[in-house]
């Protein structure tokens, strides 16, 4: 079993997203370790981007502070082999096709498996354009996970059978944000993933408090949670590990309840 | 020419979130669906004759071939359009798509507000809703336009985000777009972004090339040797070019903006200083650093300035089919200057990119030979801004 498959065995999944390098890699670093040991299942690192298209306000503010901060694909490398001397939890990054292409499929790929990387998100890489970075990835046995939205109606059954590490499902329209009420039928969704696949699903996009997370773990395999730690780690800047993990334990233990 | 998927050849394709996925495959069945239909074509023709006002002349600029003393020159005169720019062509061909399909809200970028007022023009002909999103920086340094979208009715929200210009203009709109898509078309104002876009806008601006080859015959009985037209995201020059691509011996030549040089930071030449990318939903040429980040860009025109370049652009470079030179602030300024007391005909900056191109090229050519130049948009909106470049402060 690869790691991000393990992610998913310690019951409902919690999976925190962290921007790396807001407001510094040093508080990226003892965020990640403090989000472990409160529990995460698998974590999220964002390579920022100059220009997010995916995200609503929050995490795009915490792409620019990262990026003012001078933080590279380079020194997140670097920050990754780090932390892989203290855990050996599931890393996936997310970050934007430019920046995978930019730096070389093949050289980005193989610094992820050098520096133990588990997987990759794309939100720019539909299905129909995975082939661009896919046939790498598996070289160097780096997850390529898919996303599905409440639009994809008529993709989901394709989406699925082809998913690997586990299917990121996307809960609203829009960007990436906090919401009060998420109304897609999420259960539906669900229903057709898991007839075509067994790869495990987490929702994302709109999750803040432990209630939503109950919520929308109960109907998949777990949830995934930004907007919600960013907003603490831009309002405790390099105080913040200890209040993501606080977060992070209030949410694992809506997830046990 | 437009391999599976709208490649042309490595360039283009689909890079967007899988949200807009069915919205992009629905739009590309429906232009499928109509673009050949008798009644839609139709319908489009009345609508580019009868309401923009075409065919848009194409003037033979007597005096300014004869001072420069080369080459004959020709205007292809999109300024003189309904709304003042080629703009139009494209969004009413979209307009009455997203008519088609149902859709009852239009969104759009815009740059230095053309391609806005055009959007809020054709939705306020259609009885459409209508949201212009434009940099801050941008809606203060064409504030007229914005009165103008405003007073045909549409909603203009400024974008802080970035740069605060026309990139971050794009991404917002694409926000927009999946946040709300069943009722709503993104009309996308340039030859850029996801299939279907850049065929979808080429076709609809490939009027321009249709006509010019048709004018020519009627006054010149051949083909030009030149068409020079500035390039941003690329849609006038798309536009312009198109019918010729077939013709090996038309040069195609697109002026990208070089603003203070480029070599400097403060550039937008997209073919001249960027390299291969991914970014608002295309592979094409983007200016960026070496880790992929967005260049923040800089052109004295709000139209130009735009890190990247159309995917079929970014094709008829690599295989050699077009030229792309960069022309600085100052070249356009002086070309801007030149065409008002030559010709007593007021360019927009972003074709005086072109403009300028054309003059130095002319002189080299002998005088039987003939270049054609777009002016894609007229200079009024562009009046206080040169004034402010040379020192003057007029109150608009």
């Amino acid at each position: 079993m690869n790691r991000t498959a393990r992610a998913f065995k310690n019951g409902k999944a919690f999976i925190p997203f962290i921007t790396c390098g807001d407001p510094d890699l040093d508080t990226t670093k003892k965020v990640v370790l403090e989000a472990v040991k409160n529990g995460a299942d698998l974590i999220e690192l964002g390579i920022p981007f100059s220009d997010p298209t995916a995200e609503g306000p929050v995490i795009q503010a915490a792409n620019e502070r990262a990026l003012k901060g001078g933080v590279t694909t380079d020194k997140i490398f670097e920050l990754v082999r780090d932390i892989r001397k203290e855990t050996d939890i599931p890393m996936v990054f997310m970050t934007y096709a430019n920046v995978v292409y930019s730096y070389g499929a093949e050289a980005f790929m193989s610094a992820c498996r050098d520096t133990g990387m588990d997987g990759l998100i794309l939100p720019d890489l539909p299905f129909e354009e995975k082939e661009e970075f896919l046939p790498v990835c598996d070289k160097y046995d780096i997850d390529l996970i898919s996303l599905i939205a409440p639009t994809s109606e008529g993709r989901i059954a394709m989406i699925a059978r082809e998913a690997e590490g586990f299917l990121y499902i996307v809960s609203s329209l829009g960007v990436t944000g906090t919401r009060s009420e998420i109304t897609t039928d999420l259960d539906s969704i669900i229903k057709v993933v898991r007839e075509n696949t067994s790869v495990p699903c987490a929702i994302g996009f709109g999750i803040s408090t432990p209630e939503q997370a109950k919520k929308m773990a109960g109907i998949s395999d777990g949830a995934i949670v930004g907007s919600a730690i960013i907003k603490l780690l831009e309002k405790y800047k390099n105080e913040s590990p200890e209040h993501v993990g606080r977060f992070v334990r209030s949410m694992k233990e809506a997830l046990r309840a | 020419m437009t391999n599976p998927r709208g490649r042309f050849g490595d360039h283009g394709g689909q890079y967007i979130p899988e949200t807009l996925m069915n919205a992009v495959i629905e739009l590309e069945e429906a232009y499928d669906r109509f673009k050949d239909d008798p009644e839609f074509t139709a319908e489009l023709t009345e609508l580019f004759n009868e309401y923009a006002g075409r065919p848009s002349r194409l003037y033979f600029a007597r005096k300014m071939t004869e001072d420069l003393g080369g080459a004959k020159i020709y205007l292809k005169r999109e300024d003189l359009n309904h709304t003042g720019s080629h703009k139009i062509n494209n969004v009413l061909g979209q307009a009455l798509l997203a008519k088609k399909m149902g859709k009852t809200r239009l969104i759009a970028e815009t740059g230095a507000g053309q391609h806005g007022v055009a959007t809020a023009t054709a939705a306020a002909l259609m009885g459409m809703e209508c949201v212009v999103f434009m940099g801050e920086e941008d809606t203060k340094r064409q504030a007229l336009n914005v009165y103008k979208m405003r007073l045909l009715g549409a909603e203009v929200v400024p974008v802080t985000s970035g740069t605060a210009t026309l990139k971050d203009a794009v991404s917002e709109t694409m926000r927009e777009w999946t946040s709300r898509i069943s009722d709503t078309h993104y009309c996308l104002g340039s030859v850029m972004g996801p299939h279907p876009f850049p065929t979808i806008v080429r076709d609809f601006q490939s009027v321009i090339s249709r006509e010019i080859k048709t004018q020519m015959k009627e006054k010149e009985g051949r083909l030009p040797d030149a068409v020079i037209a500035c390039v941003g995201g690329g849609s006038n020059a798309m536009g312009s070019f198109y019918h010729f691509i077939e013709d090996k011996d038309v040069r195609l030549i697109g002026c990208e903006a070089a603003g203070r040089g480029i070599d400097t930071f403060e550039t937008a030449a997209t073919i001249s200083t960027g390299k291969p990318g991914i970014f608002h939903g295309m592979k094409s040429y983007f200016c960026q650093d070496q880790y992929g980040q967005i260049a923040p860009v800089y052109s004295i025109s709000a139209g130009l300035d735009y890190p990247g370049i159309g995917p079929e652009h970014a094709w008829l470079h690599d295989t050699g089919r077009a030229e792309y030179v960069p022309v600085t602030d100052e070249e356009a300024v002086c070309a801007f200057e030149y065409l008002s007391k030559t010709e007593g005909i007021i360019p927009a900056i972003e074709s005086s990119h072109a403009l300028s191109y054309a003059m130095k090229l002319a002189k080299e050519m002998a005088k039987d030979r003939i270049i054609v130049v777009t002016i894609s948009g007229r200079g009024d909106k562009d009046c206080a801004s040169i004034a402010r470049y040379r020192g003057e402060d007029i109150n608009e």
